[in-house]
């Protein structure tokens, strides 16, 4: 019985590393609580992209849903993200609205040349202004905004195939199921 | 197509890892010469494959090939050379690479000195070495693959992780691993003799080596990391018991402890099932090391990004490896007991109490480390233990252990005679009562300052003491053997690491202040004048540059440079400048720029003085030395032949009764 006391111990401290992993799938311990979440989007005006004379604010997208998709040319994740937005965002029921994030231009309209458009407008932020009042950390980070210009779900880093079917979908059918 | 290749390499060797550790047990266990005869070719062949997998990571690297996943997240086009070799190590998928690949290393050493073993021990050897890597293999092929591919290929990568980009920091990984894995040697040798049920001394005295020299790797490693620390994150220290420093720890006290717990098993046949136990600790704890970095479930600065998919994948194989060998153990350990009865005063006593110390330490660092997990487990919230717990705690159960250091030697194995012990014990006393009052007046009856006085010059004379003895007893040529010298070594190793962190606690003196250009601060006879900030360039980084002169009884000492460097990728690095010396170090860090537009105004400085601080490391560079030089000892060497044996054994009974 003794000797098998290192092998029982062993086992209590597999139970709790289980216990341990468990928890943490749960309970995002390095999740940053965003304090925009159900509060009011900040105000915003911003050039188009395509159109740099005209500016869209935030006053000009009340009254509809959209997803606010942040990304760059220069990042490297938003290329992973690019063909999941540009498959899934027909199917999602919400506006998608491309913000290019401190970026030139030429390279945005480059870079979607390339890989395809899937947004139905864009925004630019070159300076990166906007993105501050946004609590932005880099791109890719996605914001969906309810009709009343509410930030309902953030989600940060790539929208993967899992994270849309497991959080943005379920986080628009509730917000679409609210406000008919 | 270079990385496919890699991919396939990987997988050739999983293939190769089964036959080595399936075919040569059958081989073992039936009897059968063919089986056992695979487990040599096989692992070299396994090692050729998982070299040549290394080198093509290392290869696409070095070509910029963005297109490989790991590649364009781990470096880009600016990254040195070097930086971009060490980043192949940098992230999860390469660092456990790195760990398969020294693994390899260690086995390929293994299969080539083992030839003079008995075939069924040394087979079931490294068939067991074969099961660590097939467990490793397939967590890396199928959870954690390097060779992904990214597409399209960007036009340059992100960045190596700029904590990383550092000298010191580009060895710590592959030294730490030298020594996690370099257990698994006893470990493997350990659960060889539980399967064949027989324990041999001579076996026990082949493994020795192989133990310390795995223990002086994990010290190397360790100390390098305590060392970046001190240099790079800005605040002094050098020991923050951070849960994954615990967990590089722990595997270091335990395998102090069985490096020696093998001299009695190998000396005396006593302590055998507490070796055997010791190496499957020694071993578990390197693999829980790799778990806790790995599974997320511990947060930490080390922590690599963690996925519950890996987690889980870990935890299974820990609880194969580790569950299978202790429950092996429980079923087999009364098979191999035996040996000779010891006396309460005899040199097995001692370092069985130095054990029982080491052991209880880990356990208790592990506790500490788990806390947060218990804490959720119980429903107790959010809490952690910090460095008050560990920092009461672990001087405490060390405290025994330095105090019966000077002991151990002069004690005979089995019975030891109290006389030797009463004069030995006159003489450190006087030695530590008076060297304690003269620091007192040194350093002003700093209280913790004298006991780290007093602890080191009682270890020091100690170990001299004993020097000495073999010296005035010996014949010439025989008073130190490589054995003997480095375990004085690493005694006075403890003795200097003893004073380094008692010292630099207490007396280090450590300043925030605001200087503006020009301006000076004064810490004991050193006066820091703050010279502004500039701007300095690197490859793939820019940085502001404080200059600080130092300047002492009016002469200009040094100039120092503290950084504050923006890499490319935004992240922000503290390089701080470091005046070393023997006695002392300055250490200056730059903080903020108080007018965050004017660089060229005032800054925010930390200015430490840190006395004796560098004592610390070379503490444990000497007992990583004494580990090496024990190594070397040709008695370890095994002969074959009865003849051979029979003379080892009597050179060791003329050891005993000398020493």
């Amino acid at each position: 019985m003794n000797r098998l006391l290192p092998f029982i111990g062993f086992m209590l401290l597999v139970g709790l590393f289980g216990f341990g992993i468990w928890w943490n799938t749960r309970h995002d311990p390095n999740a940053i609580p965003t304090p925009l979440l159900n509060k009011p989007a900040p105000a915003f005006n911003l050039p188009k992209l395509y159109e740099p004379a005209q500016t869209v604010s935030k006053a000009d997208l009340l009254g509809k849903p959209y997803l606010l998709n942040v990304f760059a040319s220069w990042c490297i994740e938003c290329g992973v993200e690019h063909p999941v937005l540009t498959a899934e965002g027909p199917s999602l029921g919400v506006a998608l609205v491309g913000y290019n994030y401190k970026d030139a231009p030429a390279d945005a309209k480059n870079w979607l040349a390339r890989h395809g458009n899937p947004y139905g407008l864009l925004i630019a932020d070159e300076p990166g202004q906007t993105a501050i009042d946004f609590g932005v950390y880099g791109a890719p980070e996605s914001f969906l905004i309810d009709a009343k210009g509410v930030i309902r779900y953030k989600h940060i880093g790539p929208l993967t195939p899992d994270v849309v079917a497991k959080e943005l979908k379920p986080a628009i059918a509730a917000m679409l199921k609210e406000a008919p | 197509m270079t990385p496919e290749l890699g991919q396939l390499a990987l997988i050739l060797a999983l293939l190769l890892a089964l036959a080595q550790s399936i075919l040569p047990l059958i081989g073992a266990w039936r009897g059968n010469r063919a089986l056992m005869a695979v487990a040599r070719p096989a692992a070299a062949g396994q090692a050729v494959f998982v070299a040549m997998a290394f080198g093509i990571l290392a290869w696409a690297f070095l070509r910029f090939d963005f297109s490989v996943q790991y590649v364009a997240d781990n470096s880009n086009l600016a990254l040195p050379w070097y930086y971009r070799i060490a980043a192949v190590w940098g992230a999860h998928e390469g660092s456990l690479l790195l760990w398969i690949l020294i693994l390899n290393v260690w086995t390929v050493a293994l299969v080539a000195f083992s030839q003079k073993l008995p075939e069924v021990f040394a087979s079931r050897v490294i068939a067991v070495m074969g099961l660590i890597a097939v467990g490793f293999l397939a967590f890396i092929i199928f959870t954690s693959n390097p060779f992904g591919r990214l597409l399209p290929m960007p036009g340059d990568g992100a960045d190596l992780n700029p904590v990383l980009q550092d000298p010191g920091m580009t060895f710590h990984p592959p030294m730490l691993y030298m020594g996690y894995v370099g257990f698994s040697v006893a470990f493997a040798f350990s659960i060889a003799a539980l399967l064949g049920g027989e324990l041999e001394q001579a076996w026990v005295r082949w493994a020795r080596p192989w133990t310390n020299i795995a223990w002086a790797f994990l010290t190397c490693g360790i100390v390098a990391g305590s060392w970046w620390a001190y240099a790079e994150l800005g605040w002094g220290g050098w020991w923050f018991w951070d849960p994954v420093e615990n967990a590089s720890f722990m595997p270091w006290l335990v395998g102090a402890a069985l490096i020696h717990a093998q001299a009695v098993t190998e000396k005396r046949g006593s302590l055998r099932a507490w070796t055997i136990l010791l190496s499957i600790f020694a071993f578990s704890l390197s693999l829980l090391g790799t778990f806790l970095v790995r599974s997320g479930v511990l947060t930490s600065v080390h922590a690599f990004a963690s996925d519950p998919r890996r987690g889980i994948f870990i935890l299974a194989f820990l609880t194969i490896v580790v569950g299978g060998s202790l429950l092996l153990y429980a079923l087999r350990a009364p098979r191999v007991l035996g040996g000779k009865p010891f006396k309460v005063v005899s040199r097995e006593t001692v370092l069985l109490i130095g054990n029982l110390m080491f052991a209880v330490a880990a356990a208790m660092v592990l506790l500490g480390t788990l806390f947060p997990l218990i804490g959720d487990a119980l429903n107790l919230g959010r809490i952690s233990v910090g460095p008050p717990y560990f920092g009461f705690l672990f001087p405490l159960l060390m405290a025994p252990v330095v105090l019966l250091l000077p002991f151990g030697p002069f004690l005979r194995w089995g019975k030891g005679e109290a006389p030797v012990l009463k004069s030995l014990l006159l003489r450190v006393v006087i030695a530590a009562l008076a060297c304690a009052i003269v620091a007192a007046f040194l350093v002003d009856g700093n209280l913790k300052a004298i006991v780290g006085v007093a602890a080191a010059v009682w270890i020091t004379v100690g170990v001299l003491l004993y020097a000495y003895k073999r010296w005035r007893e010996m014949p010439r040529g025989r008073r130190y053997p490589a054995e003997m010298a480095g375990m004085l070594l690493a005694h006075l190793g403890v003795g200097v690491f003893v004073a380094g962190v008692l010292l630099s606690e207490s007396l280090s003196v450590t300043r925030d202040v605001r200087m503006a250009p020009g301006e000076s601060q004064h810490i004991g006879s050193y006066e820091f004048r703050f010279d502004g900030v500039h701007r300095a360039n690197g490859p793939n980084w820019k940085a502001d540059q404080g200059v600080v002169t130092v300047i002492r009884d009016g002469r200009e000492l040094t100039v120092m440079h503290p950084q504050k460097r923006t890499y490319l990728r935004g992240q922000v690095q503290t390089e701080s400048a470091v005046d070393a010396g023997v006695t002392r170090d300055l250490y200056v860090a730059l903080g903020e720029p108080m007018d965050a537009g004017n660089v060229e105004g005032a800054w925010a400085l930390r200015l430490y003085y840190k006395p004796f601080v560098r004592w610390i490391w070379a503490g444990g560079l000497l007992m990583m030395l004494g580990g090496l030089v024990c190594a070397a000892d040709k008695r370890f060497r095994l002969k074959r032949g009865a003849g051979a044996e029979a003379g080892a054994i009597a050179s060791l009974r003329v050891q005993e009764n000398h020493a």
